[in-house]
């Protein structure tokens, strides 16, 4: 082995500092080939005869590619060699990327072999000497070219694997190059190397025609380096006289229509000077949700020729902010306008510049109706943020409250963008204009660096069918717009054969780039999800906006399951360093035909006269070591995510027992006929082969299982005396039902009411359920959830256990626990609802969660039932979110839990369904075994508060992507249905007003201007705002909407919305009458029916309130 | 999608899935190491060691008469080591005046070569160690004893056995030997091994970081054995200035 010495310098931030590093060139890097007789590899990763998907004379060949990941993800790509030099590039540009190639690499089956090419003795070469590093970024970008040293690498292929060592088995194997830029190409065919651009290898593939539409737009439509020659320049001079006035129509049209001349970005090292100087700030762009664009465009048409009336009219259409600092202190900066967004989307981490003072928003009079549009979107926004579970809920600050000071308000800042800190999309665009800028003028294509196309983000969507210009069938490859789900995303342009097969269907594009000159941004087509409207489409179309990873586990993360599978039982080895705790009478209380059950309790009267009390935990770290594919798969995904037909589970299960996922829908439920209806439709079936990781935690009764204890010794006045935790085996006596357990409450209501003394919150949010019909899984019926007394004793116990455990882990652990704070909401959040109830006689007192707690028990009005449930569920919205934290990260004092009225609190109960609670369990496994071996994991706080951000994400996402789901079954169930229903005012907005529907937990907002429900200007209102008591007065009918309000409304779907991709909920006011506004009611009869129907409901909920129950275990995600 | 991967973002990648090390090594290999004795005519004996780009010179002074009376033993010699970093080892120019760090690796030199010396053979005397880093890459303390053995036998001090001295660390549980300054630097765990080779005794074990036990036993094994190859070395350089000067003694 041959070690010799090279140099290499780095500088470092700041001060300019010479750091020598030692690099060992090896020859034992191997070919890796199959077969080859020369290299001394024993591990074969690349086949002999690797298949050739290609009608490249059909040689067979590795591919060795530097560019779109996207692609080599396809599995037609087999016998790939990947360069070192392209890894490490890839990791700069894009970690998550560079991850999922080392997925890729190390999926065998694939045969993907990494050549380590930078440290091979022929291959590394070393950086030229008159490179300057002038710009950091170009040079990262280019320095891959300069250092693939192909002549080398190539040369040590081709040596093992044809020329002289061939076998004369098999034929000689060639290497073909990849790659879309011209240099590295032509590089490669002087060393008579065969190498493509992207576009045409995958042209070549004729069975995966899928794979062309998948190329990125802008590397393929020019190379980089082109060099233009005389001839070539004339020639399109000369063709530019023929064809000129053609010409000057298209530029004119494209002037005009698709092309849009953006104010030039400022390079990073501008940026960075610009932001340390103080003149610009930086931030994270946040879009909001509102987007009338459209609007826009169609006037637009019709002033075709004048551009920049155009301008003009998108100026105030979109809008978003950051928060950044402005002379010094933090404030949201505006940005107004498509023109000041400068092509940025959403999440961008942006440099902004401070428009002049003259220029800042002071609330004009025209934008009010954009404003009040906006504040709807919110609203749709925070109500995606309640929590489905009742305790925690979030608020930002309402845009009420700034409409209502627009008066006094300082004007707000506003800025534009000038230039990318980070682009969420795509690293940054390198342009590289000038060589060929008469080529621009006239053929209107920026040429952007094609290499490094790595797209990050995902965006789901449609194709807009307008943009759809050739006639029904045609395969001509077109450009197209597409629309994502999510409006905050701009129209990415894409180029499509399949534009009419995939003009019905969702489909997930990437965006490649977004030039100076382009409208809209450019991308690609990444892969089709399926018809719109169909209910697994949509499915999936959720999952993905809400970054829920819901693909089959991984063959290697199956593999970590126990060997025995389903006959794996408890050994005498298991029970070393384990309480023995079989003979307790332990028994679990769950829900109807659960089978993730994840703990269980047990009471025993001691001698003393004391209570022996313990909850037992399924020992899922046990099965889950740290640092194995199962953990980092887990962590992942962070939880278990509940939908309204199925569930992602955050641990590889089966179904082959018993289904489990009816427990979200019908946990309330006691038909357990309905349950068992639903179990017909299996959603995976892949997994037979491997035990079922509940199966095996699942504390089932009469087997054995691995457990994780917390005992307390608790007098009879439910005082702990004592607590303890303990690594046990246990078997559980019975199941039990919430029912069958009723009986048994007995320390359970000392501990709540000592709870409720401390100032334990009780809230509300509307849950629904759906009735499913057993065949289509379409839902027949959709209805409020009810409340029932079931499972406060186990709900009680394990609030106790996470308390008690959260006080051990930090005690060990002061710097790195895991715990989870829910903030005290700020009194702001309740001024508005405060101002509501007021005139009712009441107040809320939101200065500790006891006094909250006790104003909302007194907040009932005689003649509304429902009233309380009502300023339960507004007062939930004006909560805060609870989030897990790392303890070494905040001051004591703020661990608080609000809700639970808790000093400190962490969550170990659930550890089958919540990655959080693993590391708790690893975290007390370590503080009551001191020998327990663990990984700096445990103690990095760093690392730790990473996770804790990462969880966080995933824990939203769920939650959210658990409230769309239930969304888009109430858009199925509404479909082709016009429903009739009584419902509250929760919110007055200055053009309309939200109702909350009682029956089927759904909001919608009825408009005060019109009965299409399309908001026109505040002028011709049948409803005028009155902010001095917060209502909506008809000054025709004398009627007046005022908060809590009851009203009557007609619900239904609007379909029609930009041609039946995208659906919303509609409601229209049926009582009171108000002139010019109200719908005829649907039939009086069925009106009467209903109003009976919902008072007794009502009369029921009130009643499980005062009871003091919450929401159902299952589905309480918090 | 991978959000959680990002945990590990920016840090570097130290050790890659196929094997090797941010400089090329594999986890079992050890830096290119070279050798000197004899290198400064002052001093009683000498010796100059790069270990990669970790360069160390010592000085052995003695045995001779006892510098502070108060701290003479009557029984035999007493060892005085001096450890200091030159201000121009490192990439960023730093004057180092006398602190903790220093004096404790003194007093780890001390505690590794008395047992070593015989020192009962010059009582009322005085043996002085003085290594210099000259330049630092990691793994100083290793440097520093491998040096200061080849100055003591270059001396002509009687000695029981060499003193060879080697790191080991761990990155993501895969045992790695003698680190350099970035694997240094990052949160691997260092473990200083010094055995006497002939006997395989531990003569030095010393770790400042987190190491879990279990883990303790694969690293501990591969630093020594990796002084078992540093010992190889040494002895090669040792013979072969051996054999140089009996060729200059037979002209």
């Amino acid at each position: 082995m041959l070690r010799s010495k090279a140099f290499l310098t780095q500088k470092k931030n700041g001060k300019v500092v010479k750091v020598v590093k030692e690099h060992y060139l090896r020859d034992d890097i191997w070919c890796a080939a199959e077969g080859c007789i020369i290299c001394g590899h024993t591990e074969k990763v690349l086949s002999a005869s690797p298949q050739a998907n290609t009608l490249l004379d059909g040689k067979p060949h590795y591919i060795v590619p530097d560019t779109n990941i996207d692609l080599m993800e396809h599995s037609a790509f087999k016998d790939v060699i990947v360069l070192q030099t392209v890894l490490e590039e890839l990791r700069h540009l894009s970690l998550p990327i560079h991850t999922r190639l080392r997925k890729v690499i190390a999926d065998i089956d694939r045969r993907f072999y990494v050549f380590s090419n930078e440290h091979h003795r022929e291959t590394y070469i070393d950086k030229l000497k008159d490179e300057s590093p002038n710009d950091r970024n170009d040079r990262a970008r280019t320095e891959i070219l300069l250092r693939i040293d192909f002549n080398g690498l190539m040369a040590s292929f081709q040596h093992s694997n044809s020329g002289s060592h061939e076998l004369p088995d098999r034929p000689a194997v060639a290497v073909v190059m990849i790659s879309d830029d011209a240099n590295n190409r032509a590089k490669a065919k002087e060393a008579k190397i065969q190498a493509f651009s992207v576009k045409e290898y995958v042209g070549t593939m004729v069975n995966y025609p899928e794979l062309m539409d998948m190329v990125a737009e802008g590397g393929s439509s020019m190379d980089v380096d082109h060099k233009f020659t005389y001839e070539e320049v004339i020639r399109a001079f000369a063709y530019f006289l023929c064809n000129r006035l053609f010409r000057i129509y298209i530029l004119l049209t494209l002037c005009t229509s698709h092309t849009h001349s953006w104010i030039k970005h400022l390079t990073p090292s501008q940026i960075a000077a610009g932001i340390k100087a103080g003149n610009l700030s930086q931030g994270k762009l946040n879009i909001s949700m509102h987007n009338h664009l459209e609007v826009g465009y169609i006037s637009y048409i019709l002033l075709l020729c004048l551009y920049w009336i155009f301008a003009a009219e998108i100026k105030e259409s979109m809008c978003g902010t950051i928060i950044g600092l402005v002379d010094g202190t933090e404030k949201q900066i505006y940005i107004i306008g498509r023109a000041h967004l400068n092509r940025a989307v959403q999440d961008d981490v942006v440099a902004v510049q401070i428009l002049p003072k003259s220029e800042w928003r002071r609330s004009p009079s025209v934008a009010i109706v954009e404003e009040e549009e906006e504040s709807v979107v919110e609203e749709d926004a925070k109500k995606r943020e309640v929590d489905a579970g009742g305790i925690i809920a979030t608020a930002g600050p309402t845009s009420m409250e700034t409409d209502d000071l627009n008066d006094t308000d300082p004007p707000q800042p506003t800025g534009r963008v000038v230039g990318f800190v980070r682009r969420n999309w795509r690293p940054y665009v390198l342009y590289s204009c000038c060589l060929i800028l008469f080529w621009l003028i006239f053929e209107i294509v920026l040429v952007i660096d094609g290499s490094f196309i790595y797209a990050e983000f995902r965006y789901c969507g449609y194709i807009d069918k307008s943009s759809i210009k050739t006639m029904l069938g045609s395969t001509v490859s077109q450009n197209v717009l597409f629309c994502a789900m999510d409006h905050r995303v701009p129209k990415i342009s894409i180029r499509t054969r399949q534009a009419h097969i995939l003009q019905d269907q969702r489909i997930v594009v990437v965006i490649d780039s977004w030039p100076k000159m382009s409208r809209h941004a450019i991308g690609h087509f990444v892969k089709a999800l399926g018809p719109a409207g169909d209910k697994d489409t949509e499915m999936e179309v959720l999952l993905l906006e809400h970054d829920v990873p819901y693909q089959e586990f991984a063959p290697q993360v199956l593999k970590d399951l126990p060997a025995e599978g389903d006959q794996w039982t408890v050994k005498p080895e298991h029970l070393e360093g384990r309480a023995d705790l079989r003979d307790l009478n332990i028994c679990s209380i769950d829900p109807p035909a659960c089978t993730d059950i994840d703990d269980a309790l047990h009471v025993k009267l001691l001698p003393n006269g004391n209570y022996e009390v313990g909850v037992h935990i399924a020992d899922v770290s046990y099965f889950v070591k740290p640092d194995t594919p199962m953990d980092i798969e887990a962590a992942h995904r962070g939880t278990t995510v509940y939908l309204v037909d199925k569930r992602i589970d955050m641990l590889p299960s089966l179904l082959g027992t018993t289904c489990s996922y009816c427990a979200i829908i019908l946990c309330a439920s006691d038909d357990t006929t309905q349950c068992l209806l639903l179990i017909k439709k299996p959603y995976s079936v892949t997994h037979n082969l491997y035990p079922s990781l509940l199966d095996l935690c699942s504390l089932r009764s009469n087997v054995d299982r691995l457990a994780f204890s917390c005992l307390w010794e608790m007098s009879k006045n439910a005082e702990i005396v004592n607590v303890d935790f303990k690594k046990s085996v246990i078997r559980s006596r019975h199941s039990f039902t919430y029912e069958e357990a009723q009986n048994r409450m007995d320390d359970m209501y000392i501990l709540r009411h000592q709870r409720m003394e401390r100032g334990g919150l009780t809230l509300a949010s509307p849950e629904v359920r759906f009735k499913l019909e057993n065949d289509s899984q379409d839902p027949v019926d959709v209805e409020m959830k009810e409340l029932k007394e079931t499972n406060a004793l186990v709900e009680e116990f394990m609030l106790l256990a996470n308390v008690s455990v959260a006080e051990k882990i930090y005690s060990k652990f002061p710097d790195s626990s895991m715990l989870r704070r829910h903030a005290a909401p700020p009194d702001s959040n309740f001024e508005a609802l405060e101002k509501a109830i007021s005139p009712l006689g009441l107040a809320l007192k939101c200065g500790t969660s006891k006094a909250l707690s006790d104003s909302l028990d007194m907040a009932i009005l005689p003649h509304d039932p429902y009233f309380n449930k009502l300023l339960r569920i507004m007062a939930t919205r004006c909560m805060m979110q609870a989030v897990y934290f790392c303890s070494g990260t905040l001051a004591f004092q703020d661990f608080r839990h609000y809700g639970l009225a808790t000093d400190i609190y962490t969550h170990f109960t659930s550890p089958i369904r919540r990655y959080p609670d693993i590391v708790v369990h690893r975290l007390l496994a370590v503080c009551i075994n001191p020998s327990e071996r663990y990984g700096p994991e445990l103690t990095d706080k760093i690392k730790m508060k990473e996770l804790c951000d990462v969880l966080n994400h995933r824990h939203r996402m769920a939650q959210q992507a658990a409230r769309s789901s239930v969304e888009l079954y109430t858009n199925i169930f509404f479909k082709n249905k016009v429903e009739q229903e009584e419902g509250h005012v929760v919110r007055i907005l200055k053009n309309g007003f939200i109702v909350l529907v009682r029956k089927y937990g759904i909001e919608g907002i009825v408009y005060a201007s019109s009965t299409k429900g399309k908001p026109t200007s505040p002028g011709n209102s049948a409803l005028i705002y009155n902010p001095k008591t917060n209502s909506l007065d008809s000054p025709a009918t004398g009627v007046s909407i005022r908060l809590f309000d009851q009203v009557v409304v007609q619900i239904t779907v609007d379909e029609d919305l930009e041609g039946g991709m995208r659906q919303k909920l509609k409601m229209f006011l049926v009582e009171p009458v108000v002139d010019k506004l109200s719908v005829l009611p649907l039939n009086k009869d069925l009106d009467a029916s209903i109003d009976t129907r919902g008072k007794n409901v009502a009369a029921d909920e009130d009643d499980a309130i005062r009871k003091g129950q919450r929401g159902t275990k299952k589905i309480r995600v918090a | 999608m991978s959000r959680i991967f990002t945990i590990n973002m920016s840090r570097l990648e130290l050790l890659s899935p196929e094997g090797l090390r941010i400089d090329g090594r594999r986890a079992n290999e050890l830096r290119k190491l070279t050798a000197k004795t004899g290198v400064l005519s002052q001093a009683d004996g000498s010796a100059y060691i790069e270990q990669g780009n970790t360069k160390c010179l010592a000085a052995v002074y003695g045995p001779r008469e006892v510098r502070h009376k108060m701290n003479m033993l009557h029984d035999r010699a007493i060892i005085n080591v001096e450890f200091n970093m030159a201000p121009f080892s490192t990439a960023e120019r730093k004057k180092r005046s006398k602190n903790d760090k220093q004096v404790s690796k003194s007093v780890l030199g001390i505690i590794t070569f008395e047992p070593v010396i015989k020192t009962t053979l010059y009582p009322r005397s005085q043996i002085d160690i003085y290594l210099q880093i000259l330049q630092h890459d990691g793994g100083d303390l290793q440097a520093c004893i491998n040096a200061a053995t080849l100055a003591l036998i270059d001396a002509g001090l009687p000695m029981i056995d060499y003193v060879c001295a080697c790191t080991a660390g761990s990155i993501d549980k895969e045992p790695i030997v003698d680190l350099n300054h970035v694997e240094e630097s990052s949160d691997s765990p260092e473990l200083t091994v010094a055995i006497l080779p002939k006997t395989g005794k531990v003569n030095l074990l010393q770790m400042e970081s987190r190491l879990h036990v279990d883990n303790f036993e694969s690293v501990a094994n591969l630093a020594s054995e990796g002084c078992e190859n540093i010992y190889q070395i040494l002895d090669q350089v040792i013979r072969d200035r051996t054999k140089g000067l009996l060729k200059q003694m037979k002209q």
